[in-house]
């Protein structure tokens, strides 16, 4: 998949659940979590998101991989080029 | 006949304004159904019905503000027929809605002139034009052109005042809103404090076992496990769980867990999650998932609203270590939980790393003592070590 295309979901998931955010505000290589107030529901249900529409699904496990946005790409791309 | 009358929602409400009914006459209402949207100062509540009827007329139009416990539809209950319901009418003639205690928001902040004034004033043909075209009354606009002449900008800036005046400023309301139950809460209930520390090594492998085996839409959150367990506790010590009003106290039997929601925009509400301690985690997870969705999209029911028993708040994982909170009136009691972190615990005689987070039980000493208090905290730092029986 695309990263432009993986990028835009992050950027529409986060802004379902937090509008106030301007995604080119957020710095890739800072902990997301930081920038963002998302609460563990918040974080849960961006996940959640993430795996609606991307089909992918998450191990708690991993949530540790995912500190930043640049992250989460890595992490996401890997997912679905190894499902790929 | 039944009267369906504008139940209050929430110690600080005592108006709302009629947005929309979801019923027409002839419907039949069933208990629990959402028959009315009313808007409040916190948000737009979905109001139920808790009887069962057929609905025989809708008193209050859309747009109305009206006070708690106006008469704002007329239910026949099963069985009566509607010549049993005309002959209720006549016997009781419904008073048009009183007038709502507010008044509108003043739309000229200068003061109007003299009536005098009033009279000579002048106003130039494109002033008159412009106030027409926008609906204001040139009464009420101050002129500052030649020999006082209301112009064009005079008008202009009254229509721009008009419009900021038309939209609530939902912030600001929300804000008033706590500043007046807050403030009630410190004037009148004497509180007590309390906390405890609570090792949730138990708690944290437990969840960390079941949510790897749930899809991510179905894992559930340490504040559920919280909420849980509060509930499960507050069983053994009701004098925690209920309502302090008219001088006294009146325990619960129910626990609905009024939970403290944050929202983007500022601001808080802590609507409920009903007869927590009848329910297992999984339920309360998906409750508390919808409980926040609406909360923030401001869409609630007025159960939700005036039934909260007790609150719980909960700063997660991105806040501080421990909160003393505020009580909600007429409730008796609220449990704060602060972040988990990692702490040296002794247990077995030996040093452990142990996730640790800080539990606090705000009390009325109205209704309950420290002693018992304590007892609570103690029972609730007890469930957490077996979540497995939650």
């Amino acid at each position: 998949m695309d990263e432009q295309v993986i990028r835009d979901v992050i950027f529409k998931t986060l802004r379902a659940i937090a509008p106030e955010v301007d995604p080119a505000a957020l710095v890739p290589d800072e902990p997301l979590r930081n920038q963002v107030d998302l609460d563990s529901m918040d974080w849960l249900n961006f996940l959640v998101g993430l795996h609606q529409a991307l089909k992918v699904d998450i191990p708690e496990g991993d949530y540790q991989k995912l500190y930043t946005l640049n992250h989460l790409m890595t992490y996401l791309r890997d997912r679905l080029s190894s499902r790929a | 006949m039944l009267e369906f009358r504008l139940p209050s929602l929430g110690a600080d409400m005592d108006e709302g304004t009629l947005l929309e009914w979801h019923v027409r006459p002839g419907d039949v209402v069933k208990r629990g159904q959402v028959v009315v949207v009313v808007d409040t100062s916190k948000a737009a509540i979905e109001v139920e019905c808790w009887e069962d009827g057929v609905v025989d007329r809708l008193v209050v139009d859309p747009g109305t503000t009206i006070p708690v416990g106006t008469v704002i539809a007329l239910l026949r209950q099963p069985g009566e027929t509607e010549e049993q319901a005309a002959h209720w009418k006549a016997e009781h003639p419904i008073a048009a809605p009183a007038p709502p205690s507010r008044a509108p928001t003043a739309v000229v902040s200068e003061p109007s002139p003299l009536p005098e004034e009033r009279a000579r004033r002048r106003v130039s043909p494109a002033a008159r034009r412009h106030a027409e075209e926008k609906g204001i009354d040139l009464e009420t606009v101050v002129g500052t052109g030649p020999q006082g002449a209301v112009t064009v900008e005079n008008v202009e800036r009254a229509a721009a005042s008009a419009a900021r005046a038309a939209v609530p400023d939902r912030a600001a309301e929300m804000r008033r809103t706590i500043a007046a139950a807050m403030a009630r809460s410190k004037r009148e209930i004497p509180h007590y404090y309390l906390a405890t520390e609570i090792p949730l090594a138990a708690a944290t492998r437990w969840l960390a076992g079941e949510n790897e085996r749930r899809p991510v839409t179905e894992r559930l959150l340490m504040a559920v496990l919280f909420i849980k367990a509060v509930a499960n506790a507050l069983v053994k010590f009701p004098e925690l769980n209920g309502f302090y009003r008219d001088g006294r106290f009146e325990p619960s039997p129910a626990v609905h867990v009024g939970v403290a929601i944050s929202l983007r925009q500022g601001g808080l509400i802590a609507p409920a999650l009903l007869d927590v301690n009848t329910k297992p985690p999984d339920q309360l997870m998906r409750e508390l998932a919808d409980l926040v969705k609406r909360a923030r999209a401001l869409s609630l029911k007025s159960s939700e609203f005036s039934l909260p028993t007790v609150t719980v708040t909960n700063l997660g994982d991105q806040g501080v270590e421990s909160v003393y909170g505020v009580i909600y009136p007429p409730q008796v009691a609220l449990i704060g939980f602060g972040r988990i972190t990692e702490r040296a615990w002794v247990a077995d005689g030996s040093i452990q790393i142990v996730p640790v987070v800080t539990a606090s039980l705000s009390a009325d000493h109205r209704a309950s003592d420290g002693h018992r208090g304590g007892l609570f905290l103690n029972e609730l730092k007890a469930l957490l070590q077996q979540p497995e029986r939650l």
